[in-house]
């Protein structure tokens, strides 16, 4: 073992950017096991593992930006795409509810025309339906502000007063502008990705953070990407927790790529856990992953499992179909020596 | 860390290289702290076999699925009357080696039901089949259980049989059959089966005439850990008599399609467990295999770094499992298998049966 960054990591002292890189080139993964267990022990002494009870809505599949790493968009003169109606929407939130299900997780595509008067007539639908409403990704509320003309914060505040709860840290792929240019050169830059988060934090918006990898970045964008994140929650401590998952091919215009391995899964999601040290939470992926390897990244500094997700459409279309009920996930936790407890967004207890 | 999951006593012994007691297997399976058994498991693999990881190029055949033994954990099997039973001729499985002849194949794995009907010639001709066809294949073929029921049908020692299946073209056993040994489980869920003792007795006279074998245990339906810790024990005394066995394979009990179906599917720590415990305890066995037919692919890899150093082989037309709900891929090309193994930071052997290497990637 290469002991300055164990030693440093086991005394609860942060890492820089070349030691993640150092540990993320290793292939010791049950160093990287140890080390992220003991960063996930010291942060959450108590042996548990929550997961959320919630619903994927994606309002709409008509998307602008034409990322290449993304199956399920439809471009805007692609007669499949369609919008979701208001009664649609009332459906699947009166179906979650009665499954237990807290919260919606509402994303969908840059929609060309929909004006911003009807995300917020959205929101306030939604939540006049009493459910919270954990919706739009940075690149979303960026590109509201483009096709309204108004500055973030006021899209921002205009949404919240509507009665969004809390933002998804979905769009930020790889934080590292290179890399946005080569994938998604129309969707909002990483820097802007962080402003919003920023921003959003600093509302008292609670969000998550995620990351997409393993397509064209190299092992140092991953790191720049981990710096980002911690840099913002320095500032805000508005993160909740942290999601980084590989990129599924199928279906995509990178469908040349090698999928990413199970190996590689559980070391990114380690030094994710190492280096992340003022994130409370770690979510295991088993949408894209799957139940064992999932239970297995407990062991790799998760300590959530993420969601039931009762509807989940976007990784679907990449060809991967796992689906995990909620007794599936208590069984799974409780295999790994762990006690499941559902939460909220916010990782209160319910 | 190892001290802090109470397991330092077992990594002072594995480290100094002394055998581990059947009290110190049952505290391995106890422990829920998998990264520490996977440590303890991969000090053994790299002191046996460094980060040499080995598959193979090889070719299912399985010639029937009619079986008088009916076991409960088992999906393939079905009676002689029923609508899904099938029997493959001998041309039958002649033409199936014949139509990949194009491709280099290095074993062919072939076993099948305990089947009321067929006479014991037909399996003589079967490898006899395979040979003539393809010469220089090695046939890995018919389990423990398979073949005490050839000495059966041909009125012969089990000595005897095996001489005669070692003419016709027969080059190693199969690890399948040994289940659980405890006669507790036999009588449960596969009464009508070869005994634990009947099978090492088998396995121990193929060993005798120069046969080497593998070893199986099929883990997760109603097998306590003691009784695992027993089976590990009853493999490991044999083969300290012939050192005939090659490798141990634990397998994950799939309950769809079983008479089992009630219970779970193994989780992804409970694969880990099994081969990393067995890393540890077998310290005869040359080798530990990780058989993604059973645990899927990732799980396999991730195996690596959990006491394995064998992925099994390419595998077409995996049925036995397969029946039973597997998920898991038909085949996996070579070069999926070289980067997966790379990518774990171990050196891909491409291997025969008896593992010599071919090429090293």
């Amino acid at each position: 073992m290469t002991s300055i960054i164990d030693d440093k990591v086991l005394a609860g002292e942060r890492i820089d950017g070349a030691e993640a890189l150092e540990l993320l080139k290793s292939n010791d993964l049950l160093r990287l096991g140890f080390l992220a267990s003991a960063v996930r022990k010291r942060l959450h002494p108590e042996p548990l593992v929550t997961y959320v009870i919630d619903r994927n809505i994606n309002y709409t599949d008509v998307c602008i930006s034409a990322c290449k790493f993304c199956a399920f968009y439809k471009a805007p003169e692609d007669s499949d795409g369609s919008v979701l109606s208001f009664d649609e929407l009332r459906q699947k939130i009166e179906e979650t509810k009665d499954l237990g299900g807290t919260q919606i997780l509402l994303q969908g595509g840059l929609h060309p025309d929909l004006p911003f008067s009807f995300y917020e007539e959205m929101v306030s639908f939604m939540k006049g339906l009493d459910i919270h409403i954990h919706g739009f990704s940075p690149p979303e509320i960026w590109h509201f502000s483009e096709i309204a003309g108004l500055p973030v914060p006021e899209v921002m505040a205009r949404l919240k007063k509507a009665g969004l709860d809390s933002i998804p840290g979905g769009g930020a792929e790889i934080l590292n502008e290179e890399c946005r240019a080569q994938t998604s050169p129309r969707k909002c830059g990483a820097s802007q990705w962080i402003e919003v988060m920023d921003e959003a934090h600093k509302q008292g918006l609670r969000t998550s953070a995620t990351m997409m990898f393993g397509h064209v970045e190299s092992l140092e964008d991953r790191i720049e990407h981990l710096q980002r994140i911690r840099d913002l929650q320095d500032r805000t401590g508005g993160f909740t927790a942290f999601i980084p998952w590989p990129f599924q091919p199928d279906n995509t215009v990178l469908a040349h790529l090698p999928k990413t391995s199970a190996f590689t899964y559980l070391k990114m999601l380690a030094v994710s856990r190492i280096f992340l040290d003022n994130v409370d939470n770690i979510q295991a992926s088993w949408v894209t992953q799957g139940p064992k390897v999932a239970q297995l990244s407990l062991s790799f500094g998760a300590n959530d499992f993420g969601s039931t997700m009762i509807e989940e459409n976007v990784v679907a279309a990449a060809g991967v179909s796992f689906r995990l009920s909620e007794s599936e996930i208590k069984t799974l936790v409780e295999g790994a020596g762990y006690l499941p407890r559902q939460r909220l967004m916010d990782y209160t207890l319910v | 860390m190892i001290e802090q999951a109470g397991l330092g006593g077992i990594l002072q012994k594995i480290k100094s290289q002394e055998r581990l007691t059947a009290d110190d297997g049952l505290r391995l399976y106890q422990s829920s702290d998998i990264v520490s058994l996977g440590y303890l498991a991969n000090i053994v693999r790299e002191r046996i076999n460094g980060d040499n990881t080995y598959f193979i190029y090889n070719q299912h055949v399985n010639y029937s699925n009619i079986c008088t033994n009916l076991c409960k954990f088992c999906a393939f099997g079905k009676a002689a009357d029923s609508d899904f039973a099938y029997e493959m001729s001998v041309e039958d499985i002649r033409r199936k080696v014949e139509e990949r002849l194009a491709e280099p194949i290095r074993e062919i794995h072939m076993v099948g039901g305990i089947h009321p009907e067929l006479p014991y010639s037909y399996y003589i001709e079967a490898l006899q089949a395979i040979k003539s066809v393809r010469p220089d294949v090695h046939i890995q073929a018919f389990t423990c259980v398979e073949i005490a029921h050839l000495a059966e049908i041909s009125k012969q020692s089990v000595e005897e049989t095996l001489q005669e299946l070692a003419a016709a073209g027969l080059g190693s056993i199969p690890g399948g059959g040994a289940e659980v040994f405890s006669p507790r489980i036999r009588e449960k869920t596969c009464e009508k089966k070869l005994s634990g003792e009947g099978w090492i007795e088998v396995a121990k006279t193929a060993h005798r005439l120069g046969i080497k074998s593998n070893a199986t245990m099929l883990y997760g339906h109603i097998e306590t850990l003691e009784e695992r810790v027993e089976h590990l024990s009853m493999l490991r005394d044999a083969q300290d008599e012939t050192g005939g066995f090659m490798t141990f394979i634990p397998l994950a009990f799939h309950p769809k399609n079983t008479e089992l179906a009630n219970l779970s599917r193994s989780s992804g720590i409970e694969d880990l467990k099994n081969i990393a415990v067995a890393r540890c305890f077998l310290d005869n066995f040359p080798h530990i295999k990780a058989y993604w037919v059973m645990i899927g692919v990732k799980l396999a890899q991730i195996a690596l770094s959990f006491g394995a150093d064998d992925m099994d082989g390419t595998v077409k037309e995996e049925i036995i499992t397969h029946m039973a709900g597997a998920e898991t891929e038909q085949a996996v090309a070579s070069s999926h298998f070289i980067s997966l193994i790379k990518e774990a930071g171990r050196r891909p052997v491409e291997r025969d049966t008896l593992y010599n290497t071919i090429t090293e990637y």
